[in-house]
């Protein structure tokens, strides 16, 4: 399971619908609790990929690497990313899958006609083979901030 | 010789949760052999089934890409610090398709009225 505060899930979703008809995608910070990974901060990221965006995105290694290091700055782990799926499913493609690592979540949303839909989110097995959904527990309490000052920056 | 690796998030499972891990080598291809050795599991998620480095696993030494140095005969020192990176991407079922010399732009759903539109009448093709 993977939390989430409501907040920060229409967060999401208005930047798929901003980015519409291309891909958005960004990094979830988070700590890994007893029930399951529960996200803490949100931070959007271009979309690197340069043709075919309405179809892919990517994040560069070295976007990665100042995820790690603001993951590190806030006590915090990169739990997972989201990306948006413009007019189609809100489920993971192969092309997901074979770029996917375990552990992390994907979160998913699909953007229909401009307006968000559906929400998921997946988790590739250890073996590789699939992915298996996660339930999205929302938290409808303002999203806590865990450190002062973080919000600026680029953070959404 | 140790030389420190660092290990991203989603592999630090597999490493005991290790954030980093000294290994023994000279090259980034005998550090990432020798963690391979250590952590088997680690194998299927760092290379293809060829035995070649996934393509979103980015393996640098310090702040270069080893695709850009020496690829895995990267010498590699103590002072140095390796780290594993991966790209992040991904994608909705869209594919392309190439039907004798033109490339549609198709999904699953696609009907095949329009897939023969895209053939036959498409003012792209």
């Amino acid at each position: 399971m993977i939390t989430i505060a409501l907040t920060q899930l229409n967060q999401i979703k208005a930047h798929a619908s901003a980015t519409y008809p291309e891909e958005c995608c960004g990094v979830l910070f988070g700590e890994e609790g007893e029930s399951g990974k529960i996200v803490r901060e949100i931070l959007d990221i271009p979309n690197a990929k340069e043709e075919n965006r309405e179809r892919r995105f990517l994040i560069t290694p070295e976007e990665y690497r100042r995820s790690e290091q603001e993951a590190e700055r806030l006590g915090l782990e990169v739990l997972g990313f989201y990306h948006s799926h413009p007019d189609h499913p809100a489920r993971p493609s192969q092309f997901d899958l074979e770029h996917a690592m375990p552990w992390w979540s994907y979160v998913i949303v699909s953007v229909k006609k401009g307006m968000p839909a559906d929400v998921t989110s997946w988790s590739l097995d250890d073996d590789r083979r699939e992915f298996r959904e996660e339930k999205i527990a929302v938290d409808e309490r303002e999203a806590r901030r865990v450190m002062p000052g973080v919000g600026s920056g680029g953070m959404l | 010789m140790a030389v420190k690796v660092l290990i991203p998030t989603p592999l630090r499972p597999y490493t005991n949760k290790e954030r980093s891990v000294f290994l023994s080598g000279t090259t980034a291809g005998e550090l990432l052999n020798e963690l391979t050795t250590q952590f088997p599991v680690l194998k299927q998620h760092l290379y293809s089934g060829d035995g070649t480095l996934r393509s979103y696993v980015n393996v640098y030494v310090n702040d270069d890409d080893i695709r850009y140095l020496q690829q895995e005969q990267t010498p590699v020192t103590e002072k140095d610090t390796v780290s594993i990176i991966p790209s992040i991407a991904g994608g909705n079922r869209q594919c392309r398709l190439k039907v004798e010399g033109l490339t549609l732009e198709i999904q699953k759903t696609t009907s095949k009225k329009r897939i023969e539109w895209l053939i036959n009448e498409s003012p792209i093709n």
